[in-house]
């Protein structure tokens, strides 16, 4: 049982990923794509090997950016967050600007930004990711803070609590789940635009900007070298949200609800 | 039953027991109402014009007295059970409960209340469900985990303290959820439609179990339901309303003997459906025998 459970979960994904790669290389090898249309894994592994050191800090780079991005942008979403289920009047007033903010495609704000900031500071980028990584937060722990089921409600109505107390017991426990979801966008999407954002100009470290360069040289397994760093770094980034969301929902009981 | 005005065996501190505050001439009276409803409306304003819900409802029910509301979707019995849980408020008309205004008694923490649905927190296991009002109202973690222990006993979940409530079936939530209203030994208990969601030999189940909890509690309770033979089986009164406007159509006393006597022959007996007849007959007229009673169980 146990055995066939592990074949499932590990071994088959993996071995999926060699047979993808396998046929990947076969494709390439046998219609003799150019480079510029895909190169193969091989290719692409020995520009990995060649340069590790390199693509490492492009990826650390890149990864600072966003996790201080998605930071600011998780700590402002909470404490706004609060602040509206509080108080409704702040809520209302700021809905339109966080739908603003929701669709304004926010990368396409770098260049200003980094104009704002300086092009030589990192600034801009870690703002552009703040900024992507408040959305989902923001509006999923709201609503999380909002879903108080009526039986709930009465129930400590009954018991005579204390807004304090019924926040602590009721409310607090009942939203967490759904910050969860929040984060796990954000954490993504912190990564993917802290990358993009790259694009736009600023200091020529970074993934984004390693890719660009690549490109431009005509190296294109070097460019693909790099966008296996921003996967790697984009798993991290997962992982560790899912990891800290399972900790904590563990710890406190608390069921995945959204 | 009405002479015995039961004491609680809470230990809590404060008045606890009918006696209520001495300005008030009522209370002195009729010392052992739990709950006074003196002409009591409720009307809610909606788009197309103001609906009725309750209108001029009068009802007493004395200390350690089992009161069932009864009738059909609509009729106002559920309005008048979160009246007296001060979770709403009537507007126009008089309640009291233990000669107190209802949001009195809720910040006195005179009764224990359990809905339809268990209500219980997911996130927390089965023991801190039932010891969340005590929790809330300050009792130390000692005294709490004990009442726990005991409460669980008593409705028969003890082995599963430990538990997630999502590991229970709904009959077992339902009994925490009891045990949990139970957990401040109220003198009165409210109970919205509590069994009405549970299969029938589940229902029939905790019917009794309820029975035996109220008979060593000695609390009066107020119990909502849709089934004529669930208010027969468990009540000293059954009240009878009727819809649009809600009102009090009929109130027929049960006298099948005190909680403690009752267990699931008299299910069979002739006596037991010899009232459920005449609740029937209230609910439906004399004519009872024609047509079926919209949203009334006849199970």
């Amino acid at each position: 049982m146990r055995a066939a459970r592990r074949w499932r979960e590990v071994v088959a994904p993996v071995l999926l990923g060699v047979v993808a790669l396998l046929a990947w290389q076969a494709t390439v090898v046998g219609l003799e794509l150019r480079p510029f249309v895909v190169p193969s894994p091989t290719a692409i592994g020995e520009q990995l090997a060649d340069h590790a050191a390199v693509i490492a800090a492009a990826s650390w780079s890149t990864a600072r950016n966003a996790f201080w991005g998605l930071l600011i942008g998780v700590a402002v979403a909470l404490l706004a967050a609060a602040v509206s289920a509080a108080v409704r009047v702040v809520d209302e007033m700021s809905a339109p600007l966080v739908a603003a903010t929701a669709v304004v495609p926010i990368v396409a704000l770098a260049p200003v930004l980094y104009t704002m900031f300086g092009a030589n500071a990192q600034t801009a980028r870690i703002v552009v990711a703040a900024i992507v990584s408040f959305v989902p937060v923001y509006v999923n722990t709201l609503r999380g803070l909002r879903t108080v089921t009526p039986v709930h409600r009465d129930l400590m109505r009954v018991y005579a609590a204390t807004r304090r107390q019924t926040t602590r017991v009721v409310t607090l426990p009942g939203a967490l789940p759904f910050f969860f979801s929040g984060l796990r966008v954000a954490a993504s999407v912190a990564v993917i635009s802290a990358l993009v954002a790259e694009y736009f100009g600023g200091p020529v470290d970074g993934l984004g900007k390693a890719i660009t360069s690549a490109v431009s040289s005509s190296n294109y397994p070097l460019a693909w070298a790099y966008v296996a760093g921003a996967v790697v770094i984009g798993l991290v980034f997962f992982c560790a949200t899912l990891a800290l969301e399972r900790g904590v929902l563990h710890r406190g009981n608390l069921r995945q609800r959204p | 039953m009405s002479a015995t005005a039961p004491t609680s065996p809470s230990s809590r501190s404060g008045p606890v027991e009918p006696a209520g505050p001495p300005d008030s001439p009522d209370a002195t009276t009729t010392a052992a109402a739990a709950v006074e409803v003196r002409g009591v409306s409720r009307r809610f304003a909606s788009r197309s014009g103001d609906v009725v819900a309750l209108s001029d409802v009068d009802l007493t029910v004395r200390a350690g007295e089992f009161v069932s509301l009864i009738g059909p979707s609509g009729c106002g019995k559920s309005t008048l059970l979160r009246l007296i849980a001060d979770l709403d408020r009537p507007t126009g008309g008089e309640l009291t409960v233990f000669g107190r205004p209802p949001h009195v008694a809720r910040q006195n923490h005179d009764f224990g209340i359990a809905f339809q649905q268990a209500g219980l927190l997911p996130w927390r296991s089965v023991r801190a469900n039932v010891e969340l009002p005590l929790e809330l109202h300050g009792t130390g973690r000692a005294a709490r985990r004990a009442r726990a222990t005991e409460l669980l006993g008593l409705v028969g979940l003890a082995d599963f303290a430990d538990h997630r409530p999502d590991q229970l079936s709904g009959g077992m939530q339902q009994r925490v959820a009891i045990a949990r209203a139970l957990a401040e030994s109220p003198s009165l208990l409210l109970m919205d439609e509590p069994f009405g969601a549970l299969d029938e030999m589940t229902r029939e189940h905790v019917q009794t179990e309820l029975l035996r909890l109220r008979a060593e509690s000695g609390a009066a309770v107020v119990f909502v339901t849709h089934s004529i033979p669930e208010a027969v089986y468990l009540s000293d009164r059954v009240v009878v309303m009727s819809a649009r406007p809600g009102q009090v159509r009929e109130i027929v006393p049960v006298a099948l003997g005190s909680a403690g006597d009752r267990t699931d022959g008299l299910r069979e007996d002739d006596q037991f459906f010899d009232r459920v007849r005449a609740v029937r007959e209230a609910l439906h007229g004399t004519d009872g025998a024609t047509g079926v009673g919209r949203g009334v169980d006849q199970r």
